[in-house]
């Protein structure tokens, strides 16, 4: 098992695609933190009846790195399945590790430092930009604030699970051009659109709280979207988030393994 | 370099797959001995790399079974310590480096970095070894497979295709290498769907068509399967035409003259002098391994 790490630990760090996307996810966050941020403080007084103040609003804007973040890691994650694939390098990863489960496995526990890496990396880069903008308000950044601090804490743990979760998905999904489809128009549009129309009639908005991006808002214990709906209150509570986005990272590898990697190789 | 254990048996015993009602391979049995190198031949589509596939565990036969010494390949302990196998010159990341995709795989069959280094100067790469295989070329691929094959110094070698995309030069480096290993002891089974390209190269041959075993032996047997022919032109036609039906030697035409087959040209000189014909040419033509390489995987078509 151990060399199986190895060889996936190499396997990522030898194309540069890795450090593309990290660049990538951290401009992104820094920008839209700011934006987000800017905004919140510049609002001009008595008309921010929608904007959150204070803490709640660090923690929407630190929390970022999961609302709009979450899709890179998602598609990183994927992405150390899918080439395989893309590039059939799969056959030679199983000459040499015919044990499919480990070399899942492997790609399962790799993804875990991975995505702490990206997590800390967008985290930084949102933090950096928009706390000292938040800090322009009086009421200032909050980032010693024990709830806004476990915000940035569980942000970099999300990010990970999310990179777990991105693995699952390659597993069942391993055509990467329609990995990464499916992962943009699911994060951008599909689950947005089904949070706020599920959010919005009582009968389904315990539903829309296990989506997996809302059980990640649940997780960090902020939620953008949530907000703009109208009430952060339908979210999980922290352990029940967990165990649900655990719950989507288990039964996408699971599946993945019981199809994609059941079938002939070539 | 010597193998670092005893040499494995490759054996194929039934094997079958069948994709919905196709049957890629059908009933197939052979076996490949070591210390000697064993050419798997036949055309296109013939089933072949499907047949590797399933030895080295990729592909599951939906017959028979594939055994390295004894055991299906994926369950020994490390597989390609024991069978090196290249597959698909194409089956490289192409961002990533030459010297970054023996690393990739080194750590899986026990191979330091410092071999990886050895074995990408040893297959000719090392000029190229820091750049990226999108920027190779199809014969620095194979060059490149075949290293990774050799990672773990394995007693067993099994290569698809391993001519494909090599220059001459490369073409005879190879050969001398794939004979430097049978001679070690080593197992070494090359695919190839044109049998000149191995010829020179094999002590054994596989041949199969359409998923099925049409001959398997040594190359020397395959070459007693090859029958001379003979081309004779002569003015009196019909005449020779008729010697040829009185001897009850099979004749067909071919140009201006006869080709008749089995029957070296000495016999037939002597028999259209004993007859008074007049020849103009009598030309012996062998039969290229080529031709019965043809017939054999023709034949049941």
């Amino acid at each position: 098992m151990r060399a199986a790490l190895v060889a996936e630990y190499r396997k990522l760090v030898s194309t540069r695609l890795w450090w593309v996307l990290l660049i990538a996810l951290a401009a992104y966050l820094a920008f839209v933190g700011g934006v987000l941020a800017f905004s919140i403080v510049f609002a001009p007084d008595g008309q921010d009846t929608t904007m959150p103040g204070g803490a709640d609003a660090a923690a929407g804007v630190y929390g970022l790195v999961n609302a709009i973040g979450y899709v890179f890691p998602l598609v990183i994650g994927s992405l150390m399945i899918t080439t395989e694939f893309r590039y059939q390098t799969i056959t030679q990863s199983l000459l040499v590790e015919p044990r499919r489960t480990v070399l899942l496995a492997g790609k399962l526990v790799v993804a875990i430092p991975l995505g702490l890496v990206y997590g800390l990396a967008g985290m930084a880069a949102l933090v950096a930009v928009s706390a000292p903008l938040l800090a322009l308000k009086g009421d200032g950044a909050f980032v010693t604030d024990p709830d806004v601090l476990a915000v940035i804490l569980l942000g970099v743990v999300v990010t990970a699970l999310w990179t777990v979760i991105g693995v699952g998905f390659g597993a069942v999904l391993p055509n990467q051009v329609a990995a990464v489809v499916v992962l943009l128009a699911f994060t951008q549009f599909v689950e947005p659109i089904a949070r706020l129309a599920l959010g919005a009639f009582d009968a389904t908005s315990s539903v829309a709280r296990f989506l997996p991006g809302a059980a990640a808002d649940g997780l960090i214990g902020a939620s953008l979207i949530g907000e703009m709906g109208g009430g952060s209150g339908d979210l999980l509570p922290r352990w029940a988030a967990l165990l649900v986005l655990l719950g989507y990272a288990a039964v996408l590898a699971g599946v993945g393994r019981l199809t994609t990697l059941r079938r002939d190789i070539g | 370099m010597g193998p670092t254990r005893d040499a494995p048996v490759l054996a194929v015993e039934g094997l079958g797959k069948s994709f919905g009602s196709v049957r890629a391979v059908d009933d197939l049995t052979f076996s490949v001995r070591p210390g000697a190198v064993t050419g798997f031949l036949g055309p296109n589509g013939a089933g072949k790399t499907t047949t590797l596939r399933m030895l080295l565990g990729l592909t599951r036969p939906t017959a028979g079974r594939a055994l390295v010494d004894g055991l299906p390949y994926a369950e020994h302990e490390r597989p390609a310590r024991v069978v090196g196998a290249a597959l698909e010159a194409s089956s490289f990341h192409p961002g990533r480096t030459g010297l970054g995709h023996l690393e990739v795989f080194a750590a899986q069959v026990g191979a330091s970095n410092r071999r990886c280094r050895e074995l990408i100067d040893f297959v000719g790469l090392g000029p190229a070894a820091e750049r990226r295989v999108g920027g190779y070329s199809m014969g620095m691929r194979q060059r490149l497979g075949l290293a990774t094959a050799l990672l773990a110094d394995p007693p067993a070698v099994v290569l698809d295709e391993p001519a494909n995309g090599l220059d001459p030069e490369g073409i005879r480096w190879m050969r001398g290498l794939l004979r430097a290993f049978a001679a070690e002891g080593r197992t070494v089974l090359i695919s190839s769907h044109v049998l000149s390209e191995v010829q020179h190269t094999v002590d054994d041959v596989v041949i199969i068509a359409h998923g099925r075993l049409v001959h398997a032996s040594s190359l020397a047997d395959l070459g007693a399967l090859a029958t001379p022919e003979t081309y004779v032109e002569s003015p009196a036609a019909g005449a020779l035409a008729g010697l040829c039906d009185d001897r009850g030697w099979s004749r067909r035409a071919d140009g201006a003259g006869l080709v008749v087959a089995g029957v070296p040209a000495a016999e037939i000189g002597a028999a259209a002098y004993a007859a008074g014909i007049e020849l103009h040419q009598l030309v012996s033509r062998g039969v290229g391994l080529e031709d019965v390489f043809l017939r054999l995987t023709g034949g049941v078509r």
